[in-house]
């Protein structure tokens, strides 16, 4: 794999064949308004240092690059470290995102916030940026998520958000996405969608990725003064795609750093009930962009399942379809159970409670322990804290 | 093989389009395609039929509803093409399939438009295929004869209006607000506005549609347009219907007190 990279995504919002925009004629206007902005207020002093102060002292980064000792012993294997996401106010890495849309929504004049969310997170962060910034504020999110995510729910409320439960098709992020667009189109003139991840039609996995690249910045310059060098192996784990991108970008161009994004098999890769968009998928459209999806021999979308809300979703980001094929990346899969075997363990041995969605990042170093060396050192993307799925663990 | 959408334009003189929309499966397959005939018998120009899909992203509760029970009842690209098949026997309205890419380009956009074509369909509408991911299935389209109809939206620039004019082989279709489709809309001063607006821009025939459900609204849109397009108000009453039966009746009914209005 050669270092060089055509710039991505193109004009067209491509990223190879992926990408582009899949949508209804009336929300063209608003992407390319908002492509428009995105590309004027990136280069702006003052909006680059109210991101900057945001993000220090509203965000709290930068986060820890943190050696897992004691991780590290049990595999008896790699050195693992940690980059603490789950530091973050609000718990995951999803405020990166919406701290950098809420300014590009406030510079677009839009009063009227939507979003859809899964684990509950990028709910969280929506409703969190918009209390701050005094914006009014609507979350789709579907009716299972709503009960396995309850603490994210409460949350929402409190800050002031409306949040809409979606009854349809998998009561789960998918159709919360579908009911969001629906809104869009509806209420596009006066309204700012804050997608949550590296998906949806041009330019959002541009604006996502640009918002979510700090996680890597901060890690490269973290490993230089803690590890001397680059790191071997990133590991993240892959819902839409945005913690992983987040994380790897900055190290797309260093061939010598071996990226992993981890997806969710749920009960399995042969069970028919999994997550594992890019390992068992084909290329699709949904949600406005070309990417792997999940769909039968008809074309239509197949109902995924993770024990992970924020991964249970049947697309994913067309950047990580184009890294795929040109083989920067590398996607693997664990299961609901070993990935509930991760949260617990790093718990006990760490005293860090994950998130499920991160849990399946860190299974996957249990899973192919085996397969790394041990000089080498591994940076996982522990994308959020897992308060909020006390209630699955308890359920089980 | 003739295109019927282009002879029917020909010799439309100052009669409006009446446009009926019925998804392909609800309540059954069967029955759904009995509409096309029975909208035929009543005044309709052409025919929409909606090939239904798990996720209709530009629609309201009522196709969303429709589609999901055509897609229960085992509804897939290939069945609907059997369908227009059958009806092709002794029915010469024009037939236009409406519904979303994924299926459409998972069946191959090549060999399905190729295919449609010889089953007796004439034309396509793909509300989620924007013009600028369109230039293979319009290629596609052109050979094979078939119409592609694409949407311009109030939102759409006057440069977009004559790209997407364009692109659209025969006619365009005009989304009359923001939104979703459904029943309900209130169409006012800014509609009007609005089409009268695209009567200057454009210099292909024009229909509207989304939210089109009484007479009156009908005869409205049709003063500043070619026509109207007609879907969630007839699932309304498709739903609303006591047996399978007299959702043919009703819908008879309501299309020709339409066609009397326009
Ligand atoms: C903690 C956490 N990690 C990961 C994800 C998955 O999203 P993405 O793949 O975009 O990072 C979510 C989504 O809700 C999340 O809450």
């Amino acid at each position: 794999m050669s270092s060089k990279r055509i710039k991505t995504p193109d004009r067209k919002g491509r990223f190879g064949q992926f990408g582009g925009r899949y949508v209804p004629e009336t929300v063209i206007y608003a992407l390319d308004e908002l492509e428009k902005c995105f590309n004027t207020i990136k280069k702006d002093k003052l909006f680059k240092k109210e991101l900057t102060a945001l993000l220090k002292y509203y965000v709290g980064r930068p986060t820890p690059l943190y050696f897992a000792e004691r991780f590290t012993e049990y595999l008896n294997g790699p050195k693992i470290y940690f980059k603490r996401e789950d530091l973050t106010h609000t718990g995951a890495h999803k405020i990166n995102n919406t701290v950098g849309q809420i300014l590009l929504a406030r510079y677009m004049g839009k009063k009227r916030i939507i979003a859809e969310t899964g684990a509950g997170q990028h709910g969280l962060a929506t409703a969190t940026v918009c209390a701050r910034f005094g914006m009014k504020c609507v979350i789709y999110m579907g009716t299972e998520d709503i009960e396995r995510q309850a603490p994210n729910v409460d949350k929402i409320k409190l800050l002031g958000a409306e949040l809409i439960p979606v009854h349809s098709g998998s009561k789960t992020l998918k159709d919360a996405t579908s009911e969001a667009l629906r809104d869009w189109v509806t209420n596009v003139r006066n309204t700012f969608y804050i997608i949550g991840s590296v998906v949806g039609p041009h330019p959002y996995p541009m604006i996502v990725r640009e918002f979510q690249s700090i996680i890597g910045r901060e890690t490269k310059q973290q490993c230089r003064n803690q590890l001397n060098g680059l790191p071997n192996i990133i590991i993240a784990c892959v819902g839409g795609g945005s913690n992983a991108i987040g994380i790897m970008n900055a190290f797309i161009k260093e061939p010598k750093v071996k990226l992993i994004g981890v997806e969710a098999a749920g009960y399995g890769l042969k069970s028919g009930k999994h997550a594992a968009t890019l390992s068992l998928g084909k290329p699709g459209v949904l949600h406005g962009s070309l990417s792997y999806l999940l769909f039968d021999k008809n074309g239509q979308i197949v109902l995924p399942h993770s024990i992970s809300a924020g991964l249970d979703y049947p697309g994913v980001g067309p950047e990580h379809s184009f890294l795929k094929e040109t083989r920067r990346v590398v996607y693997e899969t664990v299961t609901d159970k070993q990935a509930l075997n991760a949260f617990k363990l790093v718990s006990k041995l760490e005293g860090i409670i994950p998130a499920l969605e991160s849990s399946h990042a860190l299974a996957y170093i249990i899973k192919a322990k085996k397969s790394f060396k041990k000089n080498q050192n591994i940076i996982v993307c522990l994308s959020g804290r897992g308060d909020k799925d006390m209630g699955i663990i308890e359920g089980l | 093989m003739a295109n019927r959408i282009r002879d029917r334009l020909s010799t439309l003189g100052n009669r409006k389009l009446l446009i009926p929309f019925f998804t392909a499966g609800y309540p059954d397959l069967k029955t759904s395609m009995e509409y096309v005939r029975i909208a035929a018998d009543n005044g309709a120009d052409m025919v929409e039929i909606g090939m239904p899909f798990s996720d209709p992203l530009a629609d309201g509760p009522l196709i969303q509803h429709s589609s999901h029970i055509a897609l229960q009842n085992g509804v897939n690209l290939k069945s609907i093409l059997n369908g227009v098949k059958r009806l092709r026997s002794n029915l010469s309205v024009p037939i236009i399939l409406m519904g979303y890419y994924n299926p459409v380009r998972a069946y191959g956009d090549a060999r399905f438009l190729k295919e449609a074509k010889v089953s007796g369909v004439d034309g396509f509408i793909i509300p989620d295929l924007t013009i600028e991911e369109a230039s293979d299935f319009n290629k596609q389209i052109k050979k094979n004869d078939l119409s592609a109809i694409y949407l311009v939206a109030p939102t759409s620039s006057k440069k977009r209006i004559k790209m997407i004019s364009e692109m659209s082989t025969d006619f365009v279709y005009a989304v009359t607000v923001t939104g979703v489709t459904g029943t309900g809309k209130i169409f006012g001063k800014e509609t009007d506005t609005y089409l009268k607006k695209l009567k200057s821009i454009l210099d292909k025939p024009f229909v509207a549609g989304f939210g089109v459900s009484s007479p009156e609204s009908a005869k409205r849109l049709g003063k500043y347009c070619d026509g109207v397009v007609i879907g969630s108000a007839l699932v309304q009453i498709i739903k609303n219907a006591a047996t399978k039966k007299s959702s043919l009746t009703e819908t008879g009914k309501f299309l020709n007190n339409i066609r009397k209005a326009l």
